[in-house]
């Protein structure tokens, strides 16, 4: 049997499929290994910090610094590596640290002052903005062998799609990411502040921890996001990834997930990414389209699937009433 | 087994204050290991802020709590959990998002290496489902099942979590008699292992069958312990109103009913209730009885438009009309005060001022606000009318105790003056006091020529007030009692037509 709560990821599943099927019946070489290991190394950053993304909107709440935080972190580690003879990987563990507790920090102030997560992480959003403008305004290359090394990694299958190793950490942070929100007791916390805090308050879900995880796990995936991304340009910029946030959020949406909370799932967001990174790949092969098509189709997409979510809520609750035959006045 | 006199849960100077209110006053609990204590009170009395104190939902601005002797003070609800003291909370119920089993085992999950185990725990919910004769799949979501189901998992849910302590905040509202009985020998069990268990009802029947002894408050205040084998019900109600209930006997209404206000003719619904005819007088209180799910709420809800009907006729005097929302229903000066006021009445964050005028100015239509003025003389009569306890009327309406929410629902319909006011379980959660207070408030209302339909599981209470009980059964119509007729004994017979019972009522 189909549960209600399965019928968004299946519709996304659906469309996924629909969608490939139409872009290969038009362009048969969209059916490559190419395309496809293309479509993993190119969505890599932006599906790491969607998976952050799905935590936090789950648990009803948004984080819209997370953008910011992969620019930071990018110019972090080019500034470190110019800089300094700090090893690449020392790097990393100190700008994840860096990122999660800039996360945990705004879950706290979220969790602790009471404020709404849109309000701190607008502000989380500006600040490390900042921070990165601070470290430096122009865009700083990377040159490192131990970034050579890293980016020579791939596995070349049949037909010459490269499987790079960003795509595997992207991989990698899905499984993660769906272990840890549907087989642990933290994800069922999650879950349970979606559906309510002040429920989960009375059931004894710890509140302060787990907003703050929530948050900090964020933080940390947008960490991983941005020394993905920094892998994937080899340089760091202040003003790169303007709005990835939003793009994260859409994901996460057209995953299936309700954006107040409580409903969802992180394959879903896998699929959301795969369907906005494909819808990418068929302006770039059909060549005549503007690339301003993607954020259009992708803000058609959006549109339906709210729609959808609204329909399923709607259809949910009143057979609900229907069942237990309670009314609404007024 | 512990000793039986030791005090297993002692609390003393449990104080709690609120912006303008005192809700705890130095208020004194202990608790006998193997007990069923009754907590006892008006609403609004402060019994649900006192557990919430116990179990750390609130922070208590005062005093001490023991549990077997050692002082703790839980901050949080997961720590007075991990103490053994399991909750059902009176307005909480669990989480609609997840599964039943998710809801079950929330924060006490089976893990193994630190990944948990759902298919373990829902073979576990299961079993534990079926103690409570519950014979529902885990693995479906908790809202697929009704408001009775969700009640018993949400008591489930609390017993595995009390090793020592099981407190119920009124667990039985939404019961019927059959889950009730179902929840008392879990409780039985539970006493007999030791523990202690607070039980919070209006239902003074329910305490003296159940409960051991009794803690009653007042005002905050507690105003006595009783054993409950030494004092009779009136005892109690007269500690817990501070004066002596005044005895209604029910007299049968000689006055005739006024002309045909409405005529149903085979209105119903597949599915939901079957094709019925039902005429109302004006000036005639019609009672609705019969078993959970037998159709009260059903017809309610169709003659007010909150469902649509798929067949029927309606006529308001002699003239057809149409009803297919509630909003038709309010112009035709239907009112329909709903049993489940958490999803279907009030909106927590509005004044209860706001919240009583809705339905009034709804009918008015939003472009014609209402004045000031009479917007508060109207807020404040019914206030007083039903003597709803609040700080002032600005305070949102969440903020009242379950009783005195219920109430300021009432008033909201009453207020919109109706010619057919229609009562779902009107009297639930409601203490003995205001109780007899709205039993009068429906027979003067009737006097005034009001039309009535009132739905409810209280035998005695339709019996009060009925000029007219339609009984219901398996969502059908089976039977009408008229004057003499209507009697508890006579109610219960027709219910349980097919298998005469004793009545048990
Ligand atoms: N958060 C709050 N802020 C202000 N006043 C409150 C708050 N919570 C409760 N009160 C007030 O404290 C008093 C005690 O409420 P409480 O809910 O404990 O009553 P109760 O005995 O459980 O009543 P009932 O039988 O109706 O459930 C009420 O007057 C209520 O309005
Ligand atoms: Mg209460």
């Amino acid at each position: 049997m189909i549960r209600s709560t399965h019928l968004p990821l299946l519709v996304t599943l659906l469309t996924f499929v629909l969608a490939y099927a139409l872009c290969a019946a038009q362009y048969p070489a969209m059916l490559s290994t190419r395309v496809v290991a293309n479509l993993l190394t190119d969505n890599a950053f932006l599906g790491i910090v969607a998976v952050g993304m799905t935590f936090v909107i789950l648990s009803g709440g948004i984080d819209l610094s997370v953008g910011s935080v992969i620019a930071f972190t990018g110019v972090f580690l080019a500034v470190v590596l110019r800089d300094t003879s700090i090893h690449p990987l020392t790097a990393f563990v100190l700008v994840l640290a860096l990122t999660t507790a800039f996360g945990a920090a705004m879950g706290a102030v979220i969790h602790y002052l009471e404020m709404p997560p849109f309000i701190v992480t607008l502000a989380g959003m500006f600040f490390a903005r900042g921070a990165a403008y601070v470290l430096s305004t122009d865009s700083v290359p990377i040159e490192h062998e131990f970034y050579d090394f890293l980016q020579s990694l791939y596995y070349k299958a049949p037909g010459g799609g490269r499987f790079r190793l960003i795509g595997a950490v992207m991989l990698l942070a899905f499984v993660a990411g769906g272990l840890v929100l549907h087989r642990t007791r933290l994800g069922q916390n999650v879950y349970a502040l979606g559906g309510g805090v002040a429920t989960a308050r009375l059931m004894g879900v710890p509140l302060a921890r787990t907003t703050v995880s929530i948050y900090a796990i964020s933080g940390g995936l947008a960490g991983l996001a941005g020394i993905v991304f920094s892998l994937y340009t080899s340089a760091g910029y202040s003003l790169a990834t303007v709005g990835v946030e939003l793009d994260a959020i859409a994901a996460v949406v057209i995953g299936g997930t309700l954006l107040s909370g409580g409903y969802g799932f992180v394959a879903g967001t896998f699929f959301g990414i795969l369907i906005m990174g494909l819808i990418q790949t068929y302006i770039v092969f059909d060549g005549t389209l503007s690339s301003w098509w993607t954020k259009i189709v992708i803000g058609a997409l959006l549109f339906a699937f709210i729609l959808l979510q609204k329909g399923l809520t709607w259809a949910t609750t009143s057979r609900k009433r229907v069942r237990t035959g309670s009314a609404t006045p007024s | 087994m512990p000793d039986p006199t030791r005090p297993l849960l002692h609390a003393s100077g449990i104080s709690k204050f609120f912006p303008g209110a005192v809700a705890l006053d130095e208020v004194e609990l202990t608790l006998l290991p193997g007990e069923v204590h009754a907590l006892l009170g008006e609403n609004g009395a402060g019994k649900s802020t006192l557990i919430k104190c116990l179990t750390g939902a609130y922070r208590r601005d005062g005093g001490t709590i023991t549990l077997d002797g050692a002082e703790i003070d839980p901050v949080s609800t997961n720590e007075s959990q991990a103490l053994g003291i399991g909750t059902v909370y009176q307005e909480v119920n669990l989480l609609p998002n997840l599964t039943v089993a998710e809801n079950l085992f929330l924060g006490r999950q089976i893990t193994r290496g630190g990944l948990l185990r759902r298919r373990a725990m829902i073979r576990a919910a299961r079993e534990v489902l079926l103690d409570y004769g519950l014979d529902i799949d885990p693995a479906e979501p908790l809202t697929s099942y009704s408001v009775a189901v969700q009640q018993v998992v949400a008591i489930a849910r609390a017993v595995e979590m009390s090793g020592k302590v099981l407190i119920l905040d009124e667990p039985t509202a939404s019961l019927d008699r059959e889950e009730v009985q179902l929840v008392f020998s879990v409780i039985r069990k539970l006493r007999e292992r030791g523990l202690a268990v607070v039980f919070i009802t209006h239902f003074l029947d329910q305490v003296f069958e159940i409960s051991d002894r009794a803690t009653v408050l007042r005002n905050g205040r507690v105003v006595g312990e009783r054993d409950l084998s030494q004092v009779t019900p009136n005892d109690i109600v007269t500690l817990m109103l501070g004066r002596q209930l005044e005895e209604r006997v029910h007299e049968r209404k000689g006055g005739r009913a006024g002309e045909v206000l409405v005529e149903v003719e085979a209105l119903g619904k597949r599915g939901m209730i079957e094709p019925f005819d039902l005429t109302i007088h004006q000036g005639e209180v019609v009672g609705l009885a019969g078993l959970l799910g037998s159709g009260r709420t059903e017809t309610a809800n169709l003659l007010f438009g909150a469902v649509q009907g798929d067949q029927g006729r309606l006529r308001k005097r002699g003239r057809e009309i149409r009803i297919t929302r509630p909003r038709d229903a309010i112009t035709q000066r239907f009112a329909l005060c709903p049993e489940d006021r958490k999803t279907d009445g009030i909106v927590g964050d509005l004044s209860v001022r706001d919240n009583i005028i809705l339905a009034l100015q709804a009918r008015q239509g939003w472009t014609r606000p209402l004045p000031r003025a009479k917007v508060n003389e109207i807020a404040e009569h019914y206030v007083r009318a039903l003597d709803i306890r609040l700080a002032s009327l600005d305070m949102p309406i969440r903020l009242l105790s379950g009783g005195n929410q219920q109430k300021a629902l009432l008033a909201r319909w009453l207020a919109t003056q109706p010619e057919l006011l229609i009562l779902d379980e009107p009297t639930r959660g409601i203490d003995v006091g205001a109780h007899a207070e709205i039993i009068a408030l429906i027979e003067r209302l009737r006097e005034e020529g009001m039309a009535l339909l009132v739905a409810s599981s209280e035998l005695e209470e339709l019996v009060a007030y009925s000029t007219r009980v339609v009984v219901l059964r398996d969502r059908r119509q089976v039977g009408e009692l008229t004057g003499d007729q209507i009697t508890p004994s006579n109610i219960v017979a027709a219910i349980a037509a097919e298998e005469p019972k004793e009545a048990t009522a």
